[in-house]
């Protein structure tokens, strides 16, 4: 229990050196979601650095599976039009909310933005309701 | 080119985070918002440790004129609450909770080459794709 507690605050601390570091070097927020969409978007713009930093989760990703496999286990038992709805829900939710967990909650709220904490209490608090209710319906185990 | 380059490197130092916090686990993240069950609240650790670091580390940094790569900023100004930021954080809680995944965590998980994270990473590019052919003829005010 502590080991876990321990690891969840040293990856926060490791999320906020990154944001910090882009934020630096490229003065940008790191928003998963709107560097995804700026890709998707036509707006005309230089989009190289977003495909590399989306490379490098996944590159991290492959260097997590490699030092330590437990990251990608507990998974849940989903049936796939489940798991649809939610990408669905998480992508047009993300851009019509300006924002996921990484650009409302981690960046935002550390520049002291009212929209963010709005937004980020917001998505806490439907996530906790609805996690209650799906686990009510049997849709999640 | 350092742009590209140091965003890479931001993106890899950012999914180990994540998998070390444990938000690459599903599993941990439904426990984390089970508030009326079997809560884990290990994961509000994750918040304190990014937000404690970034909160002072965000004021340090823009104390300079520009970023190192760049010659200005690209930190949102937005104040007002819309309806749009609402609405959109409340479809995006209802995704969360009900697969586990939030956009980091997804595409990290991606390099596992399991199917349910392949699965909501399409879906999540394809909800993002009707949000903008919907939003060329409402055009919201986000």
């Amino acid at each position: 229990m502590k080991t876990e507690w321990m690891n969840a605050l040293y990856g926060g601390v490791l999320i906020g050196l990154s944001a910090s570091l882009m934020l630096l070097w490229n003065g940008r927020v790191t928003g998963i979601s709107g560097i995804l969409y700026g890709l998707i978007s036509s707006e005309k713009e230089i989009k190289n650095w977003r495909l590399a930093f989306l490379l490098g989760l996944v590159m991290g990703g492959f260097i997590l599976g490699y030092t330590m496999p437990q990251a990608f286990q507990g998974g849940l038992e989903l049936g796939n039009g489940t798991v649809i709805i939610a990408g669905l829900l998480v992508g047009f939710g993300t851009v019509l909310g300006s924002g996921c967990t990484s650009g409302h909650g981690v960046c935002g709220i550390s520049r002291l933005s009212l929209r963010s904490f709005v937004a980020t209490c917001l998505f806490v608090g439907v996530g906790i309701f609805s996690v209650y209710v799906f686990k009510n319906l049997g849709i999640l185990p | 080119m350092r742009t590209v380059f140091s965003a890479g490197l931001v993106g890899l130092l950012f999914s180990l985070g994540l998998g070390l916090a444990g938000m690459t686990r599903p599993e941990k993240v439904i426990g984390f918002l089970d508030v009326f069950g079997e809560w884990d609240p290990s994961l509000a650790f994750v918040m304190i440790g990014a937000i404690g670091v970034h909160l002072g580390l965000y004021r340090l940094v823009r104390q300079r004129t520009s970023p190192v790569f760049s010659s200005q900023w690209f930190v949102p100004n937005k104040t007002k609450i819309t309806r749009s930021l609402v609405f959109g954080a409340i479809l995006f809680g209802m995704g969360w909770g009900l697969a586990g995944y939030c956009p980091g965590p997804a595409i990290t998980s991606l390099a596992s080459f399991q199917q349910q994270p392949l699965i909501f990473v399409i879906s999540m590019i394809v909800g993002m794709t009707i949000f903008k052919i919907v939003d060329r003829k409402f055009k919201f005010n986000r």
